[in-house]
């Protein structure tokens, strides 16, 4: 049937997560480190198929149907409160957003 | 070496490498049309795994609706004040990459300690099959289901509020 490893697959998902991580920490602009913040959750997501596929089971399948839903949600929300930002502070660069600071 | 094997490396090289283009990009716009290479990617690799369903959903949700968004709010901004801003801290850029590292090795070790042994494989695809899916999700899930679409409305309402906004000082 299916002759490829589990491991393959969590590697995978391990590999993705951490260039993930690795772009919200260095990236300054906001739209980027959206964009890093869906690649790691697209990689649990993959670690959720794999071990369904591997288990047989079903629940794996729903709850990447859930996280789906709810990064639809955060990204309709996260690009409204980007555009709020651009709108005050005419940047999407996080390091001059610093009205906390002062 | 057999046909879904070399199928899973090739789409695992793509979407790592279309993952490392999108975080090292400058330009964001070029990050995106590196993501949306990615979710395809992913969604091959779903299809390897005999999960037809989520494929389908990855292109629909990821490659369609999010990107989509992602792209107007990037056209929206117009961002052409790109190359003037520079990093502040050089530092801060190796601190990330060691930060990076230590949860690479931890997610590592945490692999290699699981040692997960090889499930007994079967054939899936009628389990996985949309028909079973739906079945399961509006029975034993009905109400996690129904808290989705009110959560869905509210983003769509906080975004619509949010985006509108005048913001005064």
């Amino acid at each position: 049937m299916n002759s490829i490893p589990l491991e393959f697959y969590i590697i995978l998902s391990g590999i993705l997560f951490t260039i993930g991580a690795l772009g919200v920490v260095l990236r300054r602009n906001a739209i980027i480190i959206f964009m890093s913040i869906e690649i790691m959750l697209n990689s649990v997501n993959l670690s959720f198929v794999a071990f369904s596929r591997y288990l047989a089971d079903p629940a794996g399948q729903i709850f990447v149907f859930f996280v789906m839903a709810v990064a639809a949600a955060e990204s309709a929300v996260g690009l409204a409160i980007i555009i709020a930002l651009f709108k005050k502070k005419e940047t999407v660069y996080v390091d001059e957003v610093n009205s906390l600071k002062h | 070496m057999n046909i879904e094997l070399i199928t899973y490396l090739i789409l695992g090289i793509l979407a790592i490498s279309s993952a490392i283009v999108t975080i090292a990009n400058r330009h964001p716009i070029y990050s995106a049309m590196a993501l949306i290479v990615h979710f395809f990617a992913l969604a091959g690799i779903y299809l390897t795994l005999q999960s037809q369903f989520i494929a389908v959903l990855q292109i629909l949700v990821y490659a369609g609706a999010i990107m989509v968004l992602v792209i107007f709010v990037l056209m929206l901004l117009n961002l052409s004040h790109e190359d003037k801003v520079k990093l502040r801290i050089q530092s801060r850029q190796s601190f990330g990459i060691l930060l990076s590292a230590i949860l690479m090795i931890i997610i590592a070790s945490t692999i290699s300690a699981a040692n997960p042994t090889q499930p007994k494989v079967s054939d899936v695809s009628s389990m996985f099959s949309p028909q079973n899916l739906g079945q399961i999700l509006y029975t034993n899930h009905l109400v996690a289901f129904e808290l989705v679409g009110i959560l869905l409305l509210t983003a769509i309402i906080g975004a619509i509020v949010m985006a509108k906004k005048k913001l005064v000082d």
